[in-house]
């Protein structure tokens, strides 16, 4: 397959850059660089999405045969952590802490962030928040599930709840103050001729995931907060039994984690259009309405939550309502998907690993995507709402869709962010085992999901064993295809190939700077003239 | 609009939606409870509720005040205000000590100290929400006003050491903003949970 | 080898179908999903003919073109006109799952930590198991002793959430005899995977077999009429003369008019909340504090017999009465009763 990473000539001496501008624990623990911090955060939410993963491997184990092989307890909680760490410790932080944070300032032209300062204090308050809950999975694990449904959690559980309930508000806290540096970086901070048009696609997705970040992660803390309270206190507003409602806890959870899924899959699409646009030589067809889609994403996703409590018994109109801005909300994801596709019309295409990595998000986004019909359809949700099928439509759009474009995100910024160059053939061939270990786990669970098999459960009937070993054994493929990268990408630190400034020939300001960059980025301010992904002057304008 | 200011703005934004959870909680068993709101306004304190109103207010003026002398590199006057304001923090939770200690001894605390609901015992049962929910909101509400005094204090030693001039004074205008923010939290409470009811 | 191939043969793909609204809800699914595949092949055969056709090798030079409006609005239009059809088809079921016939067989579920208590009007209950005759609508009221459950039926295609402090009702009709899974569906503890069951449906001369077997206790209203007796129900509003609480007597889904000017229904939730927070709700005329609170004194079980109880002492008029035809039935106290609030009557 062709490549367009061109070789550049070994260099003798290695520039400064902002890795070895300076050593030691402090200027690393202490630097307000955006740069650094990145690399702090890449390296905390693998740390977080490893512990995360082998929760997932371990509770898959136990599934294979029907009767479970660990108790139901420790089951419980296995599952419960699996979707702690990884919603509030690896997706919700994932690309915008790691990637945005590096690149935003400098596709704008800027620096660094509006506020370098609580850039750091984001990392530290995600660090507090990560020890609090790695706490709770030493102390034994909390068993409510990432969700932490009331009564249970407040009045029955008898596992960590507080412990977790504070990891995840502090780590709230972190991703609060991500988007706002976000936002008001984009504001205030773009280069001269830097409009809001001519902006990288990538930085108009992680400024719509600032809004939602900045909006609706409050309310979980409040949410978390009153859990907190109920939970030390014995007597609430959860509390059936003094006349609480159990699904105000709903109302107010879902209010912030529905569009917290948005906040989990928006940079994604952010990092899909660079790449698209780049190993199709192209500017993304319909760029206006890529960029509008992030905004009407951001404002559509508050407005759907209810579509999580259909069968709890909420009136007619209220599922009505739900049901219908559900999907409207479809609108514009499918919009981003026809354009990425369309992008590539007339382009001319490479298969460098990260162009892999997109069209995998493309494909598998798609069908998690499309699953998600099956669920805004209030009939049909009926049918599928607590079951497998409900696990593999969200599995689908954040592994298929966030982890897929993390990981080309993360190969298609490593030169610049490194220096370095990872091995291809072996990044293509870990892309392969990621894209079949995938499918191979989470396809079985739609069919499972429809059988009637109920998800959050440590043992089942015999007849859904079948389906169960095929999604364990896929699991163990694709935890390989995981461990894969993480070798050549640390191997690659000292032994890969020095990689120039643009090794793809891309278009944007981050490749005209050094691999890696300085530590405040440009010589001098950047001047903008032209519009993003000017790979060519424009030769059609279908109408 | 510069770039401290919007920031500051987008976070004082974040807390509307953080107290704004409480609102709504309080908005919905309203609704459900009625009789059992509006009988526990009488187990509020309206003299020190009042009190605590009228010395916010105080302090969103002296604070103000202390903005303009920042302006106006008048740093005797921005030492004045920003203590002044300093006071009337901390006598708003002197005086909310002493209500909390009120409520204490009345055997009003829900969970941990729930006796006192002798009036209206047909409303017990439900008036716990009520407090449950007076609590959390004026105790969040007066964990910003202690954050609020320890920014104040920070400012003071900055006022202190001559750092702020007509030409450099944002912090003082962030940290007022701040403080405006959490007075305005405090007049919406006031009426919710001290007045609602409140007809005798 | 040999055994994963039997494993594969024998997957199960598709669920049976056994309720009148499986087969509604299947047709939906299958739209849904057929709809499904045709996009994702649109997508897939578009990645793939352009990756193919202009692989850089092959077309070394892009074309670069902005956008274009038409197609914008062609492919955000009609897929969403084609979601509309998902939404109202969705809904019109979604509003028939919720909408039971008239004359349903009513039975009883209380979920509990991790089980499935059911109650039979005739008195009859079991535990994690269900009986039901072919081609008769069965109504299940549900309540949860502590936490959220949710009582789910893949082969009827139902399920509903079970919550503490109120009923739930989710209804179908079995169509085909056979042995189906129940499962609880919404996480509950420990032992969740535990809470699942197996609903039985009969032909109904095998049902009606069934049945008789049962209900050596007598019939859910005869046991809560022994309730009523055992915790002085009856004293006030049976055989009280002097009008301090609401006769009983034929207020069954009947309108209630309360103090504040509200006008309720007396339904099972209705009743089931004026024994378990009687200050909820006070009849117009009458009191606070009279009637002793039973929170945490009466199970949810038994607030089922009661109900049945208080039911059967209306005539049988068919529910259809129930609503604004009639003119609230103002329950007022007796001329020159003395209503006193009692210190006396409280526990």
């Amino acid at each position: 397959m062709a490549t367009l990473a061109q070789r550049s000539p070994e260099v003798e001496a290695e520039e400064v850059n902002y890795l070895n501008v300076e050593h030691g624990w402090k200027s690393w623990l202490l630097t307000t660089d955006h740069k650094r911090i990145a690399v702090l955060y890449i390296i905390s939410i693998t740390l977080m999405f490893f512990v995360g993963g082998l929760m997932a491997v371990l509770f898959r184990i136990n599934l294979l045969v029907p009767e479970g092989l660990f108790s139901a307890e420790t089951y419980n909680r296995l599952f419960s952590m699996h979707g702690i760490i990884m919603v509030f410790f690896f997706l919700v932080p994932s690309i915008p802490a790691t990637l945005a944070n590096f690149l935003i300032p400098i596709m704008v032209g800027a620096k660094d962030l509006a506020f370098p300062r609580i850039n750091l204090l984001s990392w530290y308050l995600y660090i507090a928040g990560a020890l609090l809950a790695i706490y709770a999975v030493v102390r034994g694990g909390v068993d409510t599930g990432w969700t932490f449904y009331a009564p249970f959690s407040t009045t029955y559980s008898n596992s960590y709840v507080l412990a977790a309930a504070f990891g995840v508000f502090t780590a709230g806290f972190s991703s609060i103050l991500t988007g706002l540096n976000f936002i008001v970086t984009v504001h205030k901070m773009r280069a001269p001729g830097m409009t809001w048009s001519r902006l990288p696609l990538f930085v108009w997705s992680n400024y719509a995931t600032g809004l939602i970040q900045v909006l609706g992660t409050p309310v979980l803390a409040i949410t978390l907060l009153l859990l907190a309270f109920e939970r030390i206190a014995h007597v609430g507003i959860f509390d059936p039994n003094i006349g609480g409602d159990p699904i105000l806890f709903q109302h107010l959870f879902w209010f912030y984690s529905h569009p917290a899924v948005y906040i989990m899959i928006l940079p994604g699409m952010g990092v899909i259009s660079e790449i698209v646009s780049c190993f199709s030589r192209k500017r993304i067809f319909g760029y206006n309405f890529v960029a509008f889609s992030s905004m009407a994403i951001a404002v559509l996703s508050f407005v759907v939550w209810g579509h999580h409590m259909f069968i709890t018994g909420e009136s007619m109109y209220t599922g009505l309502a739900f049901s219908i801005l559900s999907f409207m909300v479809a609108v514009p994801s499918a919009i981003k998907v026809f354009n990425w596709t369309a992008t590539m019309y007339k382009g001319s295409v490479s298969f460098d690993t990260p162009m892999l990595y997109a069209f995998g998000f493309i494909g598998l986004f798609t069908i998690g995507g499309l699953t998600g019909l099956h669920l805004a359809t209030l009939g049909t949700d009926i049918a599928t709402h607590g079951t497998y099928f409900v696990v593999a439509h969200f599995h689908y759009v954040m592994v298929g869709g966030m982890v897929m474009a993390f990981m080309g995100g993360m190969h298609f910024w490593w030169p610049k962010i490194t220096g370095r160059m990872y091995p291809e053939a072996w990044s293509k061939f870990a892309a392969l085992i990621v894209f079949i270990g995938f499918n191979l786990t989470f396809f079985p669970q739609f069919i499972l999901g429809y059988l009637g098999m109920p998800r959050r459960y440590h043992a089942y009937p015999p007849e859904f064993q079948a389906l169960n070993v095929l999604s364990s054994a896929g699991a163990s493929i694709l935890g390989i295809g995981y461990v894969i990268p993480m070798v050549y990408f640390i191997w690659s630190l000292k032994n890969g190939p020095r990689a120039g400034k643009n090794p793809w020939g891309a278009a944007g300001l981050e490749w005209q700077i050094q691999s890696p960059p300085t530590t405040f980025n440009f010589d001098e301010t950047p001047v903008v003239t032209e519009e993003a992904y000017n790979y060519g002057p424009l030769e059609e304008i279908v109408g | 609009m510069d770039a401290a200011t919007l920031g500051m703005w987008t976070f004082l934004i974040t807390e509307v939606l953080f107290f704004g959870g409480m609102f709504a909680s309080y908005a919905v068993y309203r609704n459900m409870y009625l009789d059992a709101f509006a009988s526990t306004s009488q187990y509020m304190n309206v003299v020190l509720g009042g009190t605590n109103t009228a010395v916010l207010i105080c302090s969103s003026l002296t604070m103000v005040l202390a903005v303009r002398a920042a302006q106006l590199s008048n740093r005797r006057h921005l030492i004045l205000f920003l203590i002044l304001t300093m006071i009337f923090g901390v006598a708003f939770l002197v005086i909310k000590g002493f209500e909390y200690h009120a409520k204490w001894v009345e055997g009003l605390v829900p969970g941990l100290h729930w006796s006192g609901y002798t009036e209206h015992p047909e409303f017990a049962y439900h008036a716990q929400i009520l407090f449950f929910l007076y609590f959390c909101m004026t105790g969040m509400h007066a964990l910003h006003m202690v954050v609020g005094i320890g920014l104040l204090t920070f400012l003071l030693v900055q006022a202190y050491r001559r750092v702020f001039n007509a030409n450099y004074f944002a912090p003082v205008e962030m940290i007022g903003l701040y403080w405006h923010f959490v007075d305005i939290v405090w007049i919406f409470l006031f009426p919710l949970l001290y007045l609602i009811g409140h007809r005798r | 080898m040999l055994a994963s191939m039997r494993i594969l043969a024998d997957l199960p793909l598709f669920p049976v179908a056994a309720s009148e609204q499986a087969g509604s809800i299947d047709a939906l699914y299958w739209f849904i999903t057929a709809i499904s595949i045709l996009m994702t092949v649109i997508i897939f055969l578009g990645l793939g003919i352009f990756a193919w056709k202009y692989h850089n090798k092959r077309h070394p030079h892009a074309t670069q073109i902005e956008g274009s409006t038409k197609l914008e609005l062609t492919w955000s239009i009609l897929p969403f006109l084609i979601m509309l059809i998902m939404f109202g088809w969705g809904a019109d079921l979604y509003y028939k799952a919720q909408t039971p016939p008239k004359d349903a067989m009513e039975i009883f579920v209380t979920g509990k930590q991790w089980m499935w208590k059911i109650q039979y009007p005739d008195g009859t209950r079991e535990i994690n198991a269900l009986h039901v005759p072919v081609g008769q609508p069965v109504k299940l009221t549900m309540a949860s002793e502590d936490v959220i459950h949710s009582f789910s039926i893949p082969a009827f295609r139902v399920r509903h959430d079970v919550m503490p402090g109120h009923y739930n009702t989710l209804w179908f009709t079995a169509t085909k005899p056979g042995h189906y899974h129940l499962f609880c569906t919404e996480y509950c503890g420990d032992q969740h995977a535990g809470m699942i069951g197996w609903v039985d449906v009969l032909e109904p001369r095998e049902y009606a077999n069934w049945a008789s077997g049962g209900a050596s206790q007598g019939s859910l209203a005869e046991q809560g009429q022994k309730l009523f007796e055992q915790n002085g129900c009856a004293t006030c509003h049976l055989l009280d003369q002097q009008g301090r609480c609401p006769i009983l007597r034929g207020l069954y889904n009947k309108p209630v008019q309360l103090a504040d000017g509200r006008t309720v229904i007396a339904d099972d939730a209705y009743i089931r909340e004026s024994i378990l927070d009687p200050n909820a709700k006070i009849v117009a005329g009458f009191q606070p504090n009279v009637m002793p609170n039973f929170k945490g004194q009466i199970s949810e079980e038994n607030v089922i017999q009661l109900i049945a109880y208080i039911k059967s002492l209306s005539p049988s008029t068919p529910a259809s009465q129930q609503g604004s035809q009639q003119p609230p039935v103002v329950i007022a106290p007796k001329a020159g009763a003395a209503a006193k609030p009692g210190g006396a009557a409280q526990h």
